[in-house]
Formats: structure tokens, C-alpha cells, sequence
């Protein structure tokens, strides 16, 4: 692919491009909307909760007779905030768009190893993700049989689910399929001279692990979509059980298939997809905590081989999340097992994260206290999965609220407050502008409060046995009653994290339009993204000459340095 | 700037950006029909009666068209290494031979569905024929993508060879790849399906 300068018109500039950089900014966009999108489905839903069977403010016209949630329409925005969040918004998120822009510029290459395959794997992106909307206006709705789509329940559903189905099989074509082959190719063969595998900054070896994780656990969602596609439009039984009765009718079909079949297929899927979430955060918060702590991290080769053994060992996991489904005790004390091994990694990465403050001067600005937040918020996401992995209590709190705020806390403030770390970092590098000192942390500062405000009530909720897909947020639950007014609580505060992201998004749109800072590197990094490129970076091609590599990624502080960072191209 | 190793192996891997691209393509492949061979053995096991394949199944044709997959694929590394050897005539002569040997495969699969319908078996008879017609149908839908890309480098790709010859042979060895990978799929369905 050569890099010849015909004149550009708008449309392939900026719509089909195949320059990875603006590639990374479609995906950063769309996914950010999408995003945003999601967020509103569940504050529509927080209202329900808090107020059952009061109609809807604003929007409420659009969701049902006078304005009041139905129960199917509250398991549809349920099941689409679910697959909107994870599938159209965090995963492009963080691997589509900072995959795509950050990892080329920083292992040195002038773009990725197929720029055709990358365009084409955005509006595969873009093309799946309008499906999944589309079911919306199908008669009956969209998908509401939550975002992990059990059969039977998914199988006799409405049309929504079929939508639903096909949505799924473009967004793995195209992040799983087509993105991660790319960006291992990338990495594999495309490193300037002299980036050995030791000197991969950490960013780029999560989303290396990440595409392998994309590469092989998708692949059984796509099988499992093909059978439930054939249960549905064709007739076959591969999940439906024989002599199924729903409503008090017997279901019309031949039977003999099983439902947990497509239990495991998914969570083969959505275990390894857990990672997928979290690890490119991992890789946001080393760039940011090791440049401004002025100091390496501790434990580089540590931290590779934890994500490397934690890619593994995410394949093995998968049933944890059935202990209920009735599975014998030494099937459970494998994954029991596995579960509480998984951890250990986790626990490494995160423990060297916080020894990398040890000893640092460090510099308070917006990306780094949204990674000084995630260190707890992950902690506590994490920590509050243990009791989830064991069989004993995992009985009491499958499908309660506790699941929800254990999740969310790695999800929510965990990996989104990675990503806007990510995003703060990096705009300087975009558009060569600075953003807002001041709007950035007070977004940080409400959003960490009212992130808390909404999880963490889950946990009070979640362990009295409030089950998580109640319409009326367990109004009919006797033993409920105690800790319903929480509802209000957790909503108050979703609806005041919504507004908290008002900070955010004028924030960008100021910055952007403020004049040029003119500096190619403000935060005194290491890595080739900022010493060897132009803020904004060039147009196709990204360097000058592509730079060659001769030191580690971390290298600040070294002694008798004439300044406190030493470029991973500098000789010496 | 060119991105480099399109053609040429990177010294250190030993490969250019299409062949890793074509293996990792084919891993994510092997997981799609991992999954769903998972699939056949668990509702096998689970299920109170299963059919014995042969006794639905016609087994000749399906060793007929055996047959004409493995050698479909031996034709398709003949027309790579024709290349290698600069005889583009014996290309083509290859190139068309894997097409007409995957299009007998696929009048042979049309008159083997046909023959079931006609007796009134359909996917949703039972499970052994659903994922007998879900299998088979998605490797065949591999086969007819294969044709797809063999037919576009056999006629109006085959330009490429004046151009750029080392990347037309690259593009063959791939598409050859592929092909070897979707013979091979074949050589699982069969025995799983119609033997077993």
C-alpha cells in the first residue's frame, strides 16, 4: 500500500479512509455516541426503579401508554443497554479506536499491516451496530432476553431477538475477525528496528493479548448465534428442550436440545470477553501512572507475563458463571479452581500498578487521577468477584444486584474512567491542543462520587436478595422492603453522573476549539507515539523517518540524565 | 513509505503480513467449527436416541465428493507451485480444474439436500439432521467464498501477474490456505456425520 498523495476529497479523507489514525477517530466517535446512548437507556430505566409504575418525564410519550414503562419494554432496554455498552461502546472503545490510533504510532510502524481490512472492519462495525437499533421498531420491540440471550426464553421471544442475532454476527466479524487479526499482524511483523518484544510499551502488549482473546473466544458466539438463528427461523431444537410449556401452551417443537448448550458456547464467549474490557484499560493506566509518577513502573516483565497467563487461563473459567445450572460438585471444583487462580494475576498487575506510585513525584493533572481512581474501583470490582467464583455463596447471590455492582465497578468506573484517563491523555497528541485543567477535574471529581453512588448501594441491595431483573425494582419482595429506598438513591445518582458527563463533553468541545499548543510532547513521555512524531502526527505515514528503538519503554528519571525522561529512540 | 513485508518475510518471523494474517484468520475459523463439532457432541450425549449417519446419509456420494475436495486441493497447490515455476498457462489450467472439481462438489451436495427433502427430512426433523444441514451448509457456504476468490484471481485478477508477479503467487498461496482449511473441515464432517 503506498502512501501516494492524491488530492483528497472530504469523503476519502475523512469517511473512507484507510489511514489508521482516522480509522481510530470513526471508531472513537461512533463508539462514544453509542456510549452515550447506552447510559441514556439506563437512566430511562433508573426511573422505573426508583418510581414504579409513575410515567416517565420527557420521554416517556415514546415508551409506552401514558408514559409508563412496560415490563417488556423494561426488558428491552435492560437487555440493549447491556449489549450496547459492551459490544457497541467499550470493546470499539477501547480496542477499535486507541488500538487503532496508539498502537501503530507506538511500536513505529507507518500504518497497520491491512489498512483495507481496517476500514473495512469499522463499517462492519457501524453496519452492525445500526442493526441492533433497527430492533427497536420491529414489531415487538428489540431483544429482551437480556444481553446473554438464554434459550428457551430468547428462542420463543419476538422478532427483536432475530434483529438481535444478525446484529451480533457483524460486530464479530468485524471486532473480532477482521480487528484482531489486523492488530496482531500489526505487532508481529510491523515493530520499528530494534522494538524487541521486552521493550513493548504495556499498552501495546494488552492489546496484542486482547486481540487474541477476540480471535479465538468470539468465533463460539458466532456458532452459537448460527444455532439459535436456526432455532428460531428454522425450526431446529438445538436449545429447546422436549416437551417445553410456556404460558400453559405446549411449544411446537420437535425438543431434545438443551438450553445450557448455549450457556456454555456464550460464557466460552463472554468470559474471555471480561478481559477483552479490561485489559486495554490496564494498558491506558501504565502509560498514564508511568509518566506521571516520573519514575518506571515496577515490575514490567511481571505484568507481561500475568496478562499473558491471564489471556490463558480466561479460556478455562467459563462456568463459573452456571454454578446454578445444576453442574455436578467436581465440574464445579475445577472451575472453582481455575476462578481462584485467574485472580492471582489480576492481583499482580494491579499491586504492581499501586507499588508504581512508590517513591514517585506525582503529578496530579486529569488523566492521572482518573488512574489514581481506577485502583480502587477496580480493587473493589475485583475483590467483590471472589465470593461470585465460589459455588457456596455464589447460590445465594447469582442474578442479585451484587452481581450488577460487582461488574459494573470493573466495567463502569473501572474501565470507562481508564478510557477517559486515555482520552485526557491523548488529545494533546490528536489535535495538538491542551484540554481544560479545571472542567476535567471536576468531571473526574463528580463522576467518581456518583459512580460510587450508584454501585455501591447494588452491594446492600444484592446480598438482601433483591434479584437484579425485577420492572418493579422489588416493590413485591417482603423481604426487599428494607433496602428499597436505595432505588432512589442509585437513581439520583445515575441521573447526576449523566449530567457530571456535561463537564466532559464541553470540555472537548472548548479544546478543540482553542488554539495550537505548538508542543510535540506536553507530558514528557518516553514512548515513540510522542518523541518521534508531530502533534497531530502527519497525515498517512505517521513519522519523518520511522525511528529505531534502543532502550525500554519506561525510562524516566534515569540517573545522570540531562532531563527526567530518556526517549525509547534516544542512543545510548 | 511503503508498509513494509507485504511481499517480502520479515527476517525474524520467516513470514509476510498476508500468510500470518490467512493462519490467525484460519485460527478464529477452527474455534467457529470447534464450536459447533462441541455442539454435536453435546446434544449427542445428551440425547436419548441418536441415528446411525449411514443409515440416512448416502455414503457414496459423499466419498464421491471426498474425492473431489482432496483433489481439489492437490490442484490447488499444483496452480501455487505453477506459479513458482513461472508457468502461468499451468496456472490456469489448475485454477480452473479446483473450480470445476468445487462446483461437482457442490451438484453433488444440491442432489444429496434435494433427496432429503424429498423425503420429508428438514432440519427441524430432529437434531441429528439439523446440525447434519447447519454443518454442512456453513462449509458449504466456506466452499462457494473460496470459489468466489479462486474464480476472481483465475480471470480478471490474473492481471496481477504482469504487474507484481511474487505478490500474485503470495495471493494464490493464501487463497490456497484457505482452501486446504475448508478441505480439511470436509474431512471431519464426513466421517463425524455420515460414518459415525
Amino acid at each position: 500500500m503506498s502512501t501516494d498523495h492524491h488530492k483528497d476529497s472530504i469523503w476519502t479523507k475523512y469517511i473512507f479512509s484507510t489511514d489508521h489514525k482516522i480509522i481510530g477517530l470513526q471508531y472513537g466517535f461512533t463508539s462514544l455516541v453509542w456510549l452515550l446512548v447506552g447510559f441514556t437507556l439506563m437512566m430511562i430505566m433508573r426511573y422505573q426503579l426508583a418510581y414504579p409504575g409513575n410515567p416517565v418525564p420527557i420521554v416517556g410519550n415514546l415508551l409506552g401508554e401514558g408514559g409508563i414503562i412496560p415490563p417488556e419494554m423494561y426488558n428491552s432496554l435492560g437487555a440493549m443497554h447491556g449489549t450496547i455498552m459492551i459490544f457497541l461502546g467499550v470493546v470499539p472503545l477501547a480496542f477499535g479506536a486507541f488500538g487503532n490510533y496508539f498502537l501503530p504510532l507506538q511500536i513505529g510502524t507507518i500504518d497497520m499491516a491491512f489498512p483495507k481490512l481496517n476500514a473495512a472492519s469499522y463499517w462492519m462495525y457501524f453496519v452492525g451496530s445500526i442493526v441492533m437499533i433497527v430492533g427497536f421498531f420491529v414489531p415487538g420491540g428489540a431483544a429482551n432476553s437480556g444481553w446473554t440471550s438464554y434459550p428457551p426464553l430468547s428462542v420463543t421471544a419476538t422478532m427483536g431477538q432475530t434483529v438481535w442475532l444478525l446484529g451480533m454476527v457483524f460486530l464479530i466479524t468485524s471486532s473480532s475477525l477482521l480487528g484482531s487479526v489486523n492488530i496482531l499482524v500489526t505487532v508481529i511483523q510491523l515493530r520499528a528496528k530494534g522494538m524487541t518484544w521486552m521493550r513493548l510499551p504495556i499498552f501495546v502488549w494488552t492489546q496484542f493479548i486482547t486481540a487474541f482473546l477476540l480471535l479465538l473466544a468470539f468465533p463460539p458466539l458466532e456458532a452459537a448465534s448460527v444455532l439459535q438463528l436456526m432455532d428460531r427461523l428454522v425450526g431446529t431444537s438445538f436449545f429447546m428442550p422436549s416437551g417445553l410449556v410456556v404460558s400453559g401452551v405446549v411449544q411446537n417443537y420437535t425438543g431434545g436440545g438443551s438450553p445450557l448448550l448455549w450457556q456454555h458456547l456464550f460464557w466460552f464467549l463472554a468470559h474471555p470477553e471480561v478481559y477483552v474490557l479490561i485489559l486495554p484499560a490496564f494498558g491506558i493506566i501504565t502509560e498514564v501512572i508511568a509518566n506521571n509518577t516520573r519514575k518506571p513502573i515496577r515490575g514490567y516483565k511481571a505484568m507481561v507475563y500475568a496478562m499473558v497467563f491471564l489471556g490463558f487461563m480466561s479460556f478455562i473459567v467459563w462456568a463459573h458463571h452456571m454454578y446454578i445450572t445444576g453442574m455436578g460438585t467436581s465440574i464445579g471444583a475445577f472451575f472453582q479452581t481455575t476462578t481462584m487462580i485467574i485472580s492471582i494475576p489480576s492481583v499482580v498487575i494491579l499491586t504492581t500498578l499501586f507499588l508504581s506510585l512508590w517513591g514517585g513525584s506525582i503529578r496530579f493533572n486529569t488523566p492521572m487521577l482518573f488512574a489514581l481512581g481506577f485502583i480502587p474501583m477496580f480493587g473493589i470490582g475485583g475483590l467483590t468477584g471472589l465470593p461470585l467464583g465460589l459455588a457456596a455463596a455464589d447460590i445465594h447471590l447469582h442474578d442479585t444486584y451484587y452481581v450488577i455492582g460487582h461488574f459494573h465497578y470493573i466495567v463502569a468506573p473501572g474501565t470507562i474512567f481508564a478510557l477517559f484517563a486515555g482520552i485526557y491523555y491523548w488529545f494533546p497528541k490528536i489535535t495538538g491542543k491542551r484540554t481544560n485543567e479545571t472542567l476535567g477535574k471536576l468531571h473526574f471529581f463528580f463522576s467518581f462520587i456518583f459512580m460510587n453512588g450508584v454501585f455501591m448501594p447494588m452491594f446492600v441491595q444484592g446480598l438482601a436478595g433483591v434479584s437484579r431483573r425485577l420492572w418493579d425494582g422489588g416493590e413485591i419482595y417482603a423481604h426487599a422492603a428494607d433496602v428499597l429506598y436505595l432505588n432512589e438513591v442509585m437513581s439520583i445518582s445515575a441521573w447526576l453522573l449523566g449530567l457530571a458527563q456535561i463537564f466532559f463533553i464541553v470540555n472537548m468541545i472548548i479544546s478543540l476549539r482553542g488554539k495550537k499548543t505548538g508542543e510535540t510532547n506536553p507530558w514528557g513521555a518516553t514512548t515513540i507515539d510522542w518523541t518521534d512524531t508531530t502533534s497531530p502526527p502527519l497525515g498517512h505515514g505517521n513519522f519523518e523517518t520511522v525511528p529505531t528503538v534502543y532502550r525500554g519503554p519506561y525510562e524516566y528519571s534515569v540517573p545522570g540524565a540531562d532531563k527526567d525522561f530518556t526517549p525509547q529512540s534516544e542512543k545510548g | 513509505m511503503d508498509i513494509p513485508y507485504t511481499v517480502k518475510d520479515r527476517p525474524d518471523t520467516g513470514l509476510y503480513n498476508g500468510k500470518l494474517g490467512i493462519w490467525l484468520f484460519l485460527a478464529s475459523e477452527v474455534m467457529l467449527f470447534g464450536g459447533l463439532f462441541s455442539a454435536y457432541v453435546f446434544l449427542r450425549t445428551g440425547a436419548e436416541s441418536w441415528p446411525t449417519g449411514a443409515d440416512i446419509l448416502n455414503v457414496p456420494l459423499a466419498t464421491l465428493n471426498t474425492l473431489f475436495l482432496i483433489t481439489s486441493s492437490v490442484t490447488m497447490v499444483m496452480s501455487w507451485a505453477s506459479l513458482k515455476l513461472k508457468e502461468f498457462d499451468k496456472f490456469k489450467l489448475y485454477a480452473g480444474l479446483t473450480l470445476l472439481l468445487a462446483a461437482s462438489f457442490l451438484v453433488v451436495k444440491y442432489f444429496e439436500y434435494t433427496a432429503k427433502f424429498d423425503h420429508g427430512l428438514f432440519p427441524s426433523t430432529n437434531n441429528f439432521l439439523g446440525i447434519y444441514f447447519t454443518l454442512t451448509g456453513l462449509h458449504v457456504i466456506h466452499i462457494i467464498g473460496g470459489m468466489i476468490v479462486i474464480f476472481f484471481f483465475w480471470m480478471p485478477g490474473a492481471k496481477m501477474w504482469e504487474s507484481d508477479p511474487d505478490r500474485f503467487t503470495n495471493r494464490i498461496e493464501i487463497v490456497g490456505l484457505y482452501w486446504h482449511f475448508v478441505d480439511l473441515v470436509w474431512i471431519f464432517l464426513f466421517p463425524v456425520l455420515y460414518l459415525l
